[in-house]
Formats: structure tokens, sequence, C-alpha cells
């Protein structure tokens, strides 16, 4: 058996060195791991995986803490995938999520994995969708991956999730802004933490607000997004917090789960090829110079982007133009 | 494998709880390009070796101020073994004589580094290392 | 004033701002060091100061020594009255080496003893639970039961010694073995005299040894000071510690900002409870730090005592000038000694005990100059202790109180410390409090971004160290210095006397003993109260913390990367 297979092998027998020795093959792109995920894929899809983002300080270790302690009361096993950004500067990273999982780390029904998010946001998304496929191969009945912020490469790892949680807490980053920044569109579960802090029931009106508003707009039998309120830290209201991650769950299963998590990964596919055609685009193929030297007192920008766009896409272009014709 | 980092676990073994050289290493760490798990402090080291499986890592570099050095070490090492991972890279710091040094080193941590130690210097030892070790590979494998 | 006199004074500062310009011109044009001119704490330094530098308003910022707001300390005789307690800090090993040291201590002259607690002992484990494997006896002395104390203590008269606990998390239990080993030589706890740390949001920001989470840590805190102002009135009942702060790598103005706010904190929560500001306030006592930066640690010390009189008064509302004034122990700095070249050590000693004396500690640890690298040996502590009694007695520095008043360098550099402490105050209070600020990570992570500043400073040479970054000494060639070491047979006999104890105790009293203290973190009753009566029925120190871990739940530090 080359390499591969044998990792495989181990894997799918329970092997925790080999789940971790895989999970760090896919994050390095190595060689080795595209014959590893064939040879796992059937075992993928049987998890339950939740995403869990936030702004810093919305107490979202804390939470994923709580959540674990609370599936492994009922027998799931866990596994976790925290998220933390590189620095710009070196491209290392300090990843200190485990410390507030501390005492998750002697248990045999949870695996906890620490993941810088490197250079390319395009990169992080798979690697981190990669290792919930391999996490999900190995058997854990529920996978969660945490991740700070709410921005867009935040949503397009979380993205990737069945079930996605935002977590806001009174204080950090106020309700309203946070709103603007989209969450509605990525939230699946609005979890309100630090629930004992005095501005916390303003937090939970603004949000209750915003979902009624969208929910008028849209159709029946949609899924309406709950406000849940708990306090992580005094372990209050995480009971709320599963019940609507299962009830999310049940509306899926209900409605046309394979058929979403196909879309999921269609949106993936379409998020990839967007970035890297981005980067290709002006980095590579020249295209900001190109732009900088037509652009002058009589070429718009419009006829700039013609231009390029004709360049890029070619024949393709034209045998489109014709179809139409 | 262009894409590959040094991963590095920080753990505190013991109950001394003396953090500073371990946080400010793990910074240091970080500021050269590595990616660095800080395991928090009072680890046993059932869970420090645990910890260092989970996460995969290529080096485990220990921190201890409560003179139980002699006694936790070699345990880290064969908690380590027992999970397969004693292919980690092993090394430490703290107040430990010269004569432990020498002892600790048969068990298989190879450099420990003293008070008074330059952060930049652990941070060249690890890169040089590793860096032997993945040529190592290649060469092998 | 008659013409002449005002052509007088006209003359006078128009010959001043001449003199300004002209000492301006030349520092300008001179060739200067190629040197940071900071302190150590990063703070920019003029190259001179002047009375526009200090502003100082004499009566409300300065005063008289024991007057309000005691920025020149707290006695009006200050030295001349009574020295500063030479308390060096001791415990190794067996309960009986360290009953051995503090005999030898005794005898060269000290005037009081203090504690230092193996780690087992500072994390509520007792000598023989799996946790504590390697490090018992270690880094002090392990205590597990009154059994132990009753062999530390033998032979010291308890009604006589002033003795300090360094202990936080399990301070309540090791206070009542205390209280209970004094019944037990036939002392009256009332004239028990000492203090113990039991300061535990330090712990949490710095120091690390806790036991169970804030809220109910805190409460067990009030729970001592109820209790002791009841029964023990002559004792300390805490020890609020910049110390540790600093030693974690903060800065001054961090020290001296946090230890402060933790002091309020306090205060807040003894007043919460029900107690008068003034019924428990006198009893607070504080530790500090004596780092090398000579003129920046005097401030520190001025700026402390002046803040928290103006606290206390105006925003407390105390009205015993007691509660007015703070009154601290200092230790020098641990974190300035150096491995390399360790007889340096001696000289940064003294010049960090001469700050603490002339900032007006009403105690002082000297620190050993070897203790870089292992347990101080008799002969290193026995200089380190010389070296106080030569500033006591040989340069005639204790005759005058706050003798650097009225410098403008250092009323400038008192003025900065307070200006900075405030607006951590402010930010702490903008975060929701203390707690919250420790919950959030916020206060390690300001301690751990000044220790990695420090850090690079020094790698880089911009903070030099002598041996370490200057006139460095190939490290073979330097002389060794004789260590001590930790018997590994102090481990295995504390394991044979727990197990003879708890063979030999009567099980049915231990067992309801411990169910009352579980009633009493149920039902509010005073558990320092619980807590003595148990040490009298030899329950242990592990038993007792695994109680409070269960009811109270552990705490768990928060991420601050």
């Amino acid at each position: 058996m080359d390499a591969s297979g044998e990792m495989a092998a181990r894997l799918l027998s329970g092997d925790r060195a080999a789940l971790a020795r895989v999970i760090s093959w896919a994050e390095n792109a190595d060689a080795r791991y595209p014959a590893v995920l064939s040879a796992i894929y059937p075992r993928v899809g049987h998890a339950w995986r939740i995403g869990i983002t936030g702004p810093p300080g919305a107490g979202k270790s804390t939470l994923t803490n709580e959540l674990v302690a609370t599936l492994r009361k009922r027998d799931e096993t866990v596994g976790i995938l925290a998220i933390d950004p590189s620095s710009p500067f070196s491209g290392g990273a300090l990843l200190g999520d485990r410390i507030r999982m501390e005492e998750r780390t002697a248990d045999t029904g949870v695996f906890i994995r620490s993941m810088a998010s490197r250079k390319s946001h395009g990169g992080l998304a798979r690697a981190a969708s990669d290792a919930c496929d391999v996490m999900d191969a190995f058997g854990f009945s529920s996978i969660l991956m945490e991740t700070v912020g709410v921005g867009q490469s935040e949503y397009d790892v979380v993205a990737a999730a069945d079930t996605v949680l935002v977590v806001l807490c009174p204080g950090a980053g106020d309700g309203i802004q946070a709103m603007k920044a989209g969450i509605l569109e990525v939230a699946d579960v609005l979890v309100v933490n630090k629930s004992d802090l005095p501005d916390a029931d303003r937090l939970m009106m603004d949000l209750e607000d915003a979902v009624r508003m969208r929910t008028v707009r849209q159709e029946e039998g949609g899924w309406v997004v709950p406000v849940v309120a708990c306090s992580a830290r005094d372990e209050t209201g995480i009971d709320d917090v599963i019940a609507a991650v299962d009830a999310h769950r049940s509306w899926q299963e209900a409605a046309d789960l394979a058929g979403t998590r196909r879309a999921k990964r269609v949106a993936q596919v379409r998020r990839v090829v967007g970035e890297r055609l981005e980067e290709e685009l002006w980095g590579r193929l020249g295209n900001t110079d190109r732009a900088e030297a037509l652009l002058g007192n009589s070429v718009t920008p419009y006829d700039v982007a013609e231009d390029i766009l004709t360049s890029v896409l070619g024949s393709a272009r034209d045998a489109a133009q014709a179809d139409e014709v | 494998m262009a894409d590959r980092k040094i991963r590095v676990l920080v753990a505190k073994p013991g109950l001394d709880g003396h953090d500073r050289g371990a946080k400010t290493i793990a910074a240091v760490l970080r500021d050269n390009g590595m990616e660095v798990i800080y395991t928090g402090l009072h680890q046993t080291p059932e869970m420090i070796a645990e910890t260092a499986l989970q996460e995969d890592v290529d080096v485990v570099g220990l921190s201890i101020l409560s003179g139980a050095h002699m006694t936790l070490f070699p345990r880290v090492k064969a908690a380590l073994e027992e999970r397969g991972m004693g292919h980690v890279l092993l090394t430490g710091g703290g107040i430990i004589s010269k004569e432990d040094m020498a002892s600790l080193a048969d068990v298989g941590f190879v450099k420990l580094f003293g008070p008074g130690t330059r952060t930049d210097d652990i941070a060249e030892w690890i890169q040089t290392a590793m860096e032997a070790r993945w040529k190592n590979e290649e060469v092998s494998g | 004033m008659s013409n002449i006199e005002t052509e007088h004074v006209k003359n006078a500062s128009v010959k001043a701002v001449d003199a300004r310009a002209t000492w301006e011109e030349a520092m300008r044009g001179a060739k200067l060091r190629d040197a940071e001119f900071t302190s150590i704490s990063g703070a920019p330094r003029k190259p001179l100061y002047t009375p526009e530098d200090a502003r100082v308003d004499y009566a409300n910022d300065l005063g008289y020594p024991g007057q309000f707001p005691y920025t020149r300390g707290v006695h009006p005789t200050m030295y001349r009255g009574r020295l500063w307690t030479m308390r060096q800090f001791a415990g190794f090993g067996s309960a009986q080496q360290t009953n051995e040291r503090f005999k030898f201590l005794l005898d060269h002259g000290t005037t009081g003893l203090s504690v230092a607690f193996d780690f087992p002992t500072l994390m509520g484990y007792d000598s023989d639970s799996p946790r504590s494997l390697g490090e018992v006896g270690q880094v002090g002395v392990a205590i597990s039961s009154l059994a132990d104390m009753e062999v530390l203590m033998d032979g010291i008269p308890m009604g006589d010694v002033s003795t300090s606990m360094t202990i936080n998390g399990p301070a309540p239990i090791l206070l009542a073995f205390y209280i209970a080993c004094g019944e037990k030589q036939g002392v009256d706890p009332k004239l028990l005299r000492g203090t113990v740390q039991n300061d535990i949001l330090k712990e949490y920001e710095a120091q690390h040894a806790w036991l169970v989470e804030a809220e109910p840590a805190l409460r067990m805190i009030t729970d001592v000071m109820e209790y002791c102002s009841e029964h023990v009135p002559q004792w300390n009942t805490i020890s609020i510690s910049g110390y540790h702060i600093r030693e974690a790598g903060s800065t001054a103005a961090q020290e001296l900002a946090f230890t402060l706010a933790n002091g309020m904190e306090y205060v807040r929560r003894g007043v919460a409870a029900g107690m008068d500001v003034d019924e428990f306030a006198p009893r607070l006592s504080f530790f500090f730090d004596a780092h090398l930066d000579f003129f920046e640690e005097i401030a520190k010390f001025r700026a402390a005592r002046r803040i928290w009189a103006r606290k206390m008064r105006d925003e407390f509302g105390a009205k015993n000038p007691k509660s007015w004034m703070i009154r601290f122990h200092t230790q020098t700095a641990g974190v300035s000694l150096t491995a390399q070249q360790p007889e340096n050590n001696i000289v940064r000693t003294a010049v960090e005990a001469l700050a603490a004396v002339l900032g007006g500690t009403q105690s002082l640890h000297t620190n050993s100059m070897d203790e870089t690298l292992a347990l101080p040996t008799e002969k290193s502590v026995k200089i380190a202790l010389r070296t106080q009694q030569i500033l006591a007695e040989e340069i005639e520095v204790t005759h005058v109180a706050d003798p650097l008043a009225g410098s403008y360098f250092v009323e400038a550099e008192t003025n900065r410390l307070e200006e900075e402490a405030e607006a951590y105050f402010a930010e702490i209070d903008r975060r929701g409090g203390v707690v919250p600020s420790i919950h959030s990570g916020y206060i390690q992570r300001e301690i751990h971004h000044s220790a990695v500043i420090y850090q690079r400073a020094v790698e880089k040479g911009t903070k030099k160290v002598v041996g370490v970054n200057q006139h460095v000494e190939d490290v073979d060639a330097a002389p060794e210095i004789e260590i001590h070491r930790i018997d590994p047979a102090v481990e295995s006999e504390q394991r044979e006397r727990l197990a003879a104890l708890r063979a030999k105790r009567d099980d049915a009293v231990v067992r309801s003993e411990l169910d009352a203290i579980r009633s009493a973190c149920k039902d509010g009753g005073n558990l320092l109260e619980r807590f003595v009566s148990a040490a009298h029925a030899y329950c242990t120190l592990g038993e007792i913390a695994e109680v409070l871990r269960e009811e109270f739940g552990e705490f768990h530090e928060p991420s601050i990367f």
C-alpha cells in the first residue's frame, strides 16, 4: 500500500495520529492528500457541521467549549476546528483558542485542531473544508468550526457549514454595525452571548427586529433565524442554542438537505474560482498595467473594461455572442 | 511543499504560573513565521502529549520554573512515545542546572535553554533543526 | 512692591529665559551618546527637569509626613521613629527544614518571618496528589495540614513574631491552619500578627496560582476580612500585590495602576458585603516591586500613597485617616537578577533596596544573588540581609523623611505615574471593572505586551544589561556558585506523613467538617470560621480545596492571543 492508502486506512480505523497528519497534509496542499481524500470520501457526509463566527471578544471559544460539553452529554463525538488569523508581517500565527477548551483535551470523544488562516482566503476556505471532510470521515457526529470576524473571508469559511451560528455580545461591536456587515445573510442562528450584561436586551431586540424585517420579504416556509440568548461563562442558555441548531437541522432535513449541501458546494466552487480569477487577472496577467496604459483623455473606464474582457475571454466571448444572435 | 509551516507547541507543565517566558517565546516564534499553539498553564504530561498529537506539531517546547523538570520532562517524552509522537523535536527552558540538562539530553531533550537566553537564538535553533529534518525527509522520502 | 523690586524680578525672569534658550541651543548643537533615553518602562525622559515640569501644590499634592495625601510618607517620624521591617522570604523542602531556616534568620536579626509555599500548596493540592508529582518542597515549603504547620512553627513564639504568608487561592485555608496552630500553642488569635497575601485578582492577572472562579474567590476574601476584624484583629487580611504584576513584565505605571485598581475592587466588595469601609480598610496592606529604574521607582511609591489617599477619602468616603494610608512591603526585583555573573546581583539589589527606602517602604525583602539559578544558599541569604542592614545603619539616609521631594524630576515622575494610573482606571471602568477586564484577558494582554517590548529592547541592545548584552563574559569562565538543591526524599517523606495522618485521624469528624464547608459554600456562612474548625480536625488542604472546586468551579484562564 502507498503512503496515502496506508494513511487513509489508519484514519478510517480510528487512529487519531493519522487524523491529525491528514489534516496537516490537507492544510499544506501536500501531494499525498488528494489520494487520501478519494479513499475516505465515501465516509464523508454523516457529521453535522456547525460554523461559529462573530466579532473578537464575543466569547466564541467559551461558547464552543460549552456546546461541546452539551453535545458530549448526549453521547455525540465532536471534532473542532479553531481558526485564527496569521500575522500579515511574519506569516506565523499564535493559536490560543485551545486554552478555553482545556478540559476537553483528555476526552477521547473530542478532537481539537487549531488552524492558521495563512495567506489566501480561498486557500483557507479550502483547507478548512478539507479538515472538516477528514474529521467527518473519521466519524465525529458533530463538527464545530470556529473563526473570528464577520467579514468575507470568515463567510467563506463558515458558509460550508450546515448551520452557521453568529455570536454577538453587548458592547463588542454594536448591533447595528454588525447588521450592516451582512451577518444576517450568513447566520442560521443568532446568538447573544453574555446575556447577563446590561445592554443584552437591547441587542436582542435590535436583532429580532432585523430578522422580522427580513422574514416579511422571504417566501413561505423559509427558515426564520432565531435569536437566542446565552451566557457561556455562566453555562446558561446553552441548551437553547443546541435546540436552535437541532431545529435548523430538522428543517433542512425536511426540506432538501442534499440539495442545500450541493448548492453550498457549488457556491464554494464559484467563490474559489472568482477569487482565483481576481488574483490572476490583476496579478499575473498584468491587467492593472494594461488598464493604466490604456486610460487616456478620450478612453473611458468602460472602454478599457471592454478591451480587457475581450482579451481575456477571447473566443469564448465571441461564441457566446454568436449564440445570442 | 511550499505551504508547510513549522508548528510548535509551547507548553507549561506542572503547577507553576510563571508564563512570562512561555508567552514571550510564543510571540517571538510567531514573529519568526512559525505557527504556535500555546497550551495555557498547569498542564499534565498527558494533556501536553495529547495536544501535540491533535495539532500534529513538529516541535514541543516546555517551559518550567518550578524545579520539577526532572520529573515532568521525561513524563512528557513518555506520553508522546505512547501516542506515536516520539518523532517531535523536543526543547525547553527554565531554571535547569547543567547536570540536569545533560541527563535530560539523554531522554531526548537535546537542547534546553537557561535564563537569559536570547529569544531569537531559540527561534533560530528551532528553524535550523527543522530545516535539517525536512531536508532529510526529502532525501529519504 | 516698589518699582525697583519689580524691575529686579523682571530682569531675573529675562535672565532665566535667556539661560534656558542658551541651554537649549547647547543641547541642540551637542553630540549625544547613542542611547535610548527612556525609563526602564519605556517612558520618555527629558534631559533636564525644571520647575515648569514639576507643578506641585505643596499642601494638596505633598503635605507633611503622616498627613494627607501621604505623598511624603505615612508616619510623621518616618525612619527616625522606626526602621522598616527586614522580612526575608523563606521556605523550601519540608516544614522542618523551613523551621530551621526561620530560626537561622531570627538569630541573624531578621524581624519578621515570611513563608514561601511550594506550588502544590499554592494551588490547593496535597503533597500526595498526582498533580504534585516532582513539585513538593521545590520552591517553598509543603504544608498540607495543621500537622505540617505545627512543625513549621515549632519553637517559634507565635504571639511575638509577625508572619507573612505568601499564598492566595487557598489563603483562607492556610490562615486557618495558622490560627489553629496558634491556638494549639496556647496563643489567643487576638495576639497573632502578620499578613496573608490573599490577593486573588493579581493571581488571575499575573501570578496564576488560583483555586476557584473570581466571584466565589472574592466572597472568601470578604469572609476573611469579616472573621479577622472580630477574631484576629491584628492580622493584615490582604496584601494587595503589584510585585507579581511587575515580575510578569508590566511597566511601573501598570504595576501601580493594576494594583490600586485591584485594591479599590476589594474595597468595593467589602462595602458591598455590608462592612463599613473604615472597619476593614486600615488592615489592607500593599506589596510592590522595587525595580532598577531608581527615580521611577521612588516616584511610584510616592504616587501610590497619594492616589490611594485621594481615592479612599474622596471616592469611598473613608473617614479614618488609617484608611487613607497605604502601608506597603517591598521586594527587590527578581526579574532584574541575571544568571550571568550572579555576584553583580548584589549591586542591583542594593540599588533597588535603596529606592524602596527612599520611597518610604514599611518592610523590605532583598533578593539573594543566586535566586535565578536555584534556591538561595545561607551565605547569599545573609548577604541580602546585610545589604538592608548597611542601608539602615551605615549610609545615613534614614534621618530625613522623603528626602527627594522637591526634586523637579522626582515630582514630575510622580505626577506622570499618577496620570498614567488614572488613565488605566478609566479604561478598566469602561470595560466594566476589574473582573470583566480579567475575564476578557485585557489586563493580562497589557502586561504581556510590555514584557515582549522589554525583551525585544534587551535583545536589540537598546536596554542594556551588564553580563547579558554588555560586558559579556564567556559563560564557562564564570565562577560556579554553590547551588542549593531540594532532596527528592522530601516528597516521599511528605507522602508518608500524610498517609500516617490520614490513618490516625477521626474520619467521621473529617467528613462532617467537609460537609459543613460544603453547606457554607451554598448558604453563605463564613468560610474561614469553618476552615479553622476543619483544621483542628486535621482535614487536609487538598480535601478542603476539592470541596471548594466542586462547589464553586475552577477558574479557567482566557486566551490572550
